[in-house]
């Protein structure tokens, strides 16, 4: 139980399910399950004060993103002093193939061809990280992997070069992913502490 | 030992499909870019990889309908990669995926043979994986037209962290109606073929290309090139334009030039990334003059290949490197007058010059730069 | 001309992604891109799609562009004189 706390005080996560938050072990939020991504998005905006109108303008992908690192990283910030830079791990399955296909609908047809230009900037998963990066600033290193499940292993591997190297003492690492009306977003802090400390076991025990 | 070493490499693309074949066309002065009617309907400048030839080389090692063009491109560029590598798969060695749509193309195919589930990055990692039974699930990269470099990149990370011994490294995107519809609609897609850096400059010519790279700490008479230092950086500026000062590209070179302990003035050529937008060539200006590089040779390849996203950061590594060792630098092609408000040295014609140290950067939407540096091999 | 203008704000506040804000949030006369409603360089490609699929119009020059989208009223006027549909 000792080791567990322990563990509770060194690693920060931020889980978001259809439709719930998690933060830290503690539920924050839990809305019934029927309501649709477009009104549980609005509800947590709403309750964590995000005051950010470029919001509106996102893709469910980056929405979800975002959300789920401001809920971590404000919480983080309270108790750690904000560096001046962190790099960003993501990772998911789907790339963004719900914003694809909704870019698709409108190049599809011959006869009703209008492609658009704010749903075609949302068609790349990494345009999630630039989202957080814009949002803070931060301008460290990003990558973001597809993979058929979370891949903690390798998410840990590459925030421990990066930390080894120099290049930032923190990383934010997770998944997140959204398939036609499924959602999971997963979001952690890596740091050279939690490294040496938390195993990927640990990790992925969390994320189912 | 912190580098990583390039030795067998090769490349798919509308001018060939080896990198030998490429090199020569260059040399030769010779653009793939073509006006193409492209999906029935859509006539533009860009440059495609010969379905027919390609349908007939990859004839002799699978069967062409069960794979999608961009599967037959990856394929074929890692056959031809594996089969000339200093060492063997082993359950030592990374596959490494960098694409940004992959088969985006199924979307619009409705009588495609192939599930519609192919469309998912993992499922062309599979295919790819048990083509050559890579012991190790695919790694896949999907991070925008930085995702090429990416590839190098991590490998490079992953060996030094010795969760690894050795890569293979294959990027690829094809020209689709979804990318070639999207650049439209951002007003991004060049009415005649793309002019990196001049002044009549009126964005990009969209290319497809599949390349791969075999990748290894190891010291062997078949390396290439050195990767001797990486840099990364976000603008943290907007997503799908750079920013004004190229704050993340100089931050990139910068972190290369430290990690490799070398100053600006001892680069002697940059391969850049000059997708020929308005935006992004300014936005290299203005970065590579804040390091003091405006200088040192500098040019695009996209005039050669057009801009093939995914695979273009690996791409013209590889061709920055043949030009390295042959001690010869490749004019920047369509370049014609200069149009920076900043002026940089592009490469106007072919020109022999002894290199040992070259920079390739390359910048994506997302606001993702990268920068690596590449050393000549002793041997 | 009313009944117009009120259908490009309904029009802009749904495909622009502007859920957080009503129409009477937005006057006829405020400026719509950087200060006002800060629209960006997107969103008047956005704009541009919309005046083709909606009205008929091919607006092909930013600088006639930069004018037409200054406002509501401006965007308003230009589509009553030149639209096809």
């Amino acid at each position: 139980m000792q080791e567990l706390k322990k563990k509770q005080n060194i690693f920060h996560y931020c889980k978001i399910e259809k439709n719930f938050v998690l933060l830290n072990d503690k539920l924050i939020i839990s809305e019934d399950k029927s309501i649709l991504f477009s009104e549980f998005s609005k509800i947590l905006y709403q309750q964590i004060k995000l005051n950010y109108p470029k919001f509106f303008k996102m893709d469910d992908l980056s929405k979800l993103a975002l959300i789920t690192s401001e809920y971590l990283l404000t919480n983080y910030f309270k108790k750690t002093k904000k560096p001046n830079d962190i790099s960003i791990i993501l990772s998911n399955k789907s790339s963004s193939l719900n914003t694809d296909k909704e870019f698709q609908k409108t190049i599809g047809n011959k006869d009703n061809y209008f492609p658009s230009p704010s749903l075609f900037v949302y068609t790349l998963p990494n345009i999630s990280i630039g989202e957080i990066c814009i949002r803070h600033k931060f301008t460290g290193e990003n990558i973001f992997f597809i993979s058929e499940n979370f891949n903690s292993k390798l998410i840990n591997e590459y925030a421990s070069s990066i930390i080894k190297n120099g290049q930032n003492s923190i990383v934010l690492c997770g998944w997140v992913d959204f398939n036609k009306d499924n959602f999971k977003a997963f979001m952690y802090i890596a740091s050279d502490n939690y490294l040496n400390k938390i195993t990927t076991n640990y990790v992925d025990q969390l994320f189912k | 030992m912190s580098s990583i070493y390039i030795s067998s490499n090769n490349i798919i693309s509308s001018l060939g499909f080896n990198t030998k074949e490429n090199i020569h066309k260059i040399k030769k002065g010779v653009s793939g870019i073509k006006f193409h009617r492209n999906f029935g309907y859509m006539y533009e400048y860009t440059a495609k990889v010969e379905e027919e030839i390609l349908n007939k080389k990859f004839g002799r090692i699978g069967a062409n309908n069960n794979y999608t063009k961009l599967e037959k491109m990856m394929i074929l560029s890692l056959n031809d990669t594996i089969s000339k590598s200093p060492f063997p798969i082993t359950k030592h060695t990374a596959l490494i995926i960098s694409t940004t749509k992959g088969n985006i193309d199924l979307l619009d195919l409705i009588n495609s043979k192939l599930d519609s589930e192919r469309v998912y990055l993992t499922k062309l990692g599979e295919v790819v994986k048990k083509f050559f039974k890579f012991y190790n699930d695919p790694i896949i990269i999907c991070n925008a037209c930085v995702s090429g470099v990416l590839g190098i990149t991590v490998a490079k990370k992953l060996i030094k962290n010795k969760n690894y011994k050795n890569a293979f490294v294959v990027a690829g995107d094809i020209v689709s109606n979804f990318t070639l519809s999207g650049f439209k609609s951002l007003q991004a897609i060049s009415e005649k073929p793309c002019s990196p850096y001049s002044k009549d400059r009126n964005g990009i010519s969209l290319g497809e290309a599949a390349v791969s790279v075999a990748i290894s700490s190891k010291i062997n008479s078949k390396n290439i090139a050195e990767i001797i230092g990486e840099g990364e950086s976000n603008d943290a500026n907007h997503i799908s334009g750079p920013s004004r000062n190229g704050e993340g590209l100089y931050k990139s070179i910068t972190k290369a030039l430290n990690m490799a302990c070398l100053s600006g003035n001892e680069i002697e050529y940059i391969c850049a990334h000059g997708t020929a937008t308005i935006y992004n060539d300014e936005m290299e200006a203005q970065a590579f003059t804040r390091l003091n590089m405006q200088n040192i040779p500098l040019n695009s390849l996209k005039g050669y290949f057009g801009h093939t996203l995914g695979a273009a950061g690996l791409l013209e590594t590889i061709i920055a490197t043949k030009s390295m060792n042959n001690n010869y630098l490749y004019k920047s092609y369509g370049f014609n007058k200069i149009g920076l408000t900043l002026p940089l040295n592009i490469i106007k014609k072919n020109q022999k010059k002894n290199l040992s140290i070259i920079l390739k950067t390359a910048s994506g939407f997302g606001g993702s730069n990268v920068a690596i540096l590449i050393k000549k091999c002793k041997n | 001309m009313k009944e117009l203008k009120e259908e490009l704000k309904n029009k802009i506040i749904k495909e622009l992604n502007l859920g957080h804000l009503s129409v009477q949030d937005i006057s006829d006369n405020d400026p719509l891109f950087k200060e006002g409603l800060g629209l960006d360089s997107i969103d008047a490609l956005e704009l541009i799609v919309m005046l083709d699929k909606d009205y008929g119009i091919k607006l092909n020059d930013p600088i006639e562009a930069k004018k037409v989208f200054e406002s509501i009223e401006n965007l308003a006027s230009y589509i009553n004189k030149n639209r096809l549909r």
